[in-house]
């Protein structure tokens, strides 16, 4: 069962360059993911990119 | 229920050791709805009433989400109410609707799953259908993709009747003792042939989806169906006990573990155009893992853009970018916090 639709994701970088966390678009909503397996969005982000289905965007 | 029953009943949890605190499921009363009190369109996923998410898979018509408050059983002041704007002109193999709380493996671990000494579960809930039919709940470890369902019996439509179900313990397979999603409780309210097509599994086994609900019930194909739920107590034991109730600030502290927003006010000046500035945001509760943050702004002023930052259990930082420079930047706004399992 397909519980999100994930339209973009795109990693955010810190002051210092580092990827911090991803801004996506997911179920129309623009949401800020942390970059942590325990949280449901990261998780299933993770695993469109793994199925293929989904790529992140470097940061611009 | 007589008296003597009732002092037996507790005899049984107190057995079973837990005379307050037993039960296990958040909102049970369906009494606490932080992301607002009706959802016309649910997206499979989506939670509405606190800890309460909808599934569903290839339906017709869409999932509304409504809180019920005129048609509740005795002692509860809401219900969650179910109904879809279209019915199945027929049912797919893979239909499918239910209602879901899922728990946090460390939460679980006085379950003793996975030892000999493994605990039964009783659940109790209150429940009124459109359709008087057979349906299912079930259980399922998701640590070990285990499953055990039980089903119980509507007998008249659009009338409130209380059930108890009783889940064995399993002695196979631990559940983990973390943070993270362990345990799921499925109502299920209508299933396709995909889900009912096996042995409708009444002990715990590896999960097997043909196995997992008991019959089509026939509630997707009906005009305007609805289903009501509430007062839903999973509690340790092979006893259901009267429900357990809780003051509202007290339930809504156990949600914001999972799903909080907070209002925020922040003020800068900038001393040139484009440039960033952060403030600290202070969530209500520790919550169970670093949440997805949505902002949504109120009053803007000054301001190009905003992010949010370093997010943490107990806290994140909104960063706000000027639009110029000698001017005060202003934003306030509410920041929406989802770590839900």
């Amino acid at each position: 069962m397909n519980e999100m639709s994930i339209e973009s994701a795109a990693y955010r970088i810190d002051s210092i360059g580092n990827n911090s966390g991803i801004k996506a678009t997911i179920d129309g909503q623009e949401i800020f993911v942390p970059l942590d397996p325990s949280n449901r969005h990261y998780a299933e982000i993770m695993r469109q990119v793994e199925a293929g289905t989904l790529v992140i965007q470097e940061a611009d | 229920m007589s008296k003597a029953r009732q002092l037996a009943n507790l005899g049984n949890v107190y057995d079973d050791g837990a005379l307050s605190h037993r039960r296990m499921t958040y909102n049970g009363a369906m009494n606490v709805w932080q992301r607002g009190t009706s959802d016309d369109t649910a997206t499979s996923g989506d939670y509405m009433c606190d800890r309460w998410k909808v599934g569903h898979t290839g339906l017709d018509g869409n999932v509304d989400w409504d809180q019920e408050t005129s048609s509740t059983p005795d002692g509860f002041a809401y219900a969650l109410k179910i109904s879809t704007d279209a019915s199945e002109t027929s049912l797919d193999a893979a239909d499918v609707l239910q209602v879901i709380q899922r728990f946090e493996g460390q939460d679980l671990q006085h379950l003793q799953k996975g030892t000999s000494s493994a605990k039964k579960l009783a659940l109790s809930f209150w429940v009124k259908s459109s359709v008087a039919s057979t349906y299912t709940v079930d259980l399922k470890d998701n640590d070990n993709t285990r499953t055990i369902a039980k089903s119980y019996s509507i007998s008249t439509a659009d009338t409130w009747e209380y059930k108890t179900l009783v889940f064995e313990g399993d002695t196979s397979d631990p559940l983990d003792n973390d943070a993270n999603r362990s345990l799921d409780l499925r109502f299920y309210i209508d299933a396709g042939s995909n889900f009912t097509s096996g042995t409708f599994a009444t002990a715990w086994q590896d999960e097997v989806d043909a196995d997992r609900v008991y019959g089509t019930t026939g509630w997707l194909e009906s005009s305007t169906p609805t289903f009501y739920l509430t007062g839903v107590q999973l509690e340790v034991g092979d006893t259901a006990t009267p429900f357990e109730h809780r003051s509202y600030g007290d339930e809504l502290a156990r949600c914001q573990r999972y799903y909080a927003e907070t209002g925020f006010n922040v003020e800068d000046y900038a001393a040139a155009g484009g440039e960033y500035y952060h403030d600290p945001v202070y969530f209500p509760m520790s919550m169970r893992t670093a949440p997805s943050v949505t902002i949504v702004n109120g009053n803007v002023t000054n301001i190009n853009s905003t992010n949010a930052y370093d997010t943490d259990l107990t806290s994140l930082r909104v960063e706000i970018q000027s639009t110029s420079s000698g001017r005060t930047l202003n934003l306030g706004g509410t920041v929406k916090l989802d770590a839900e399992l």
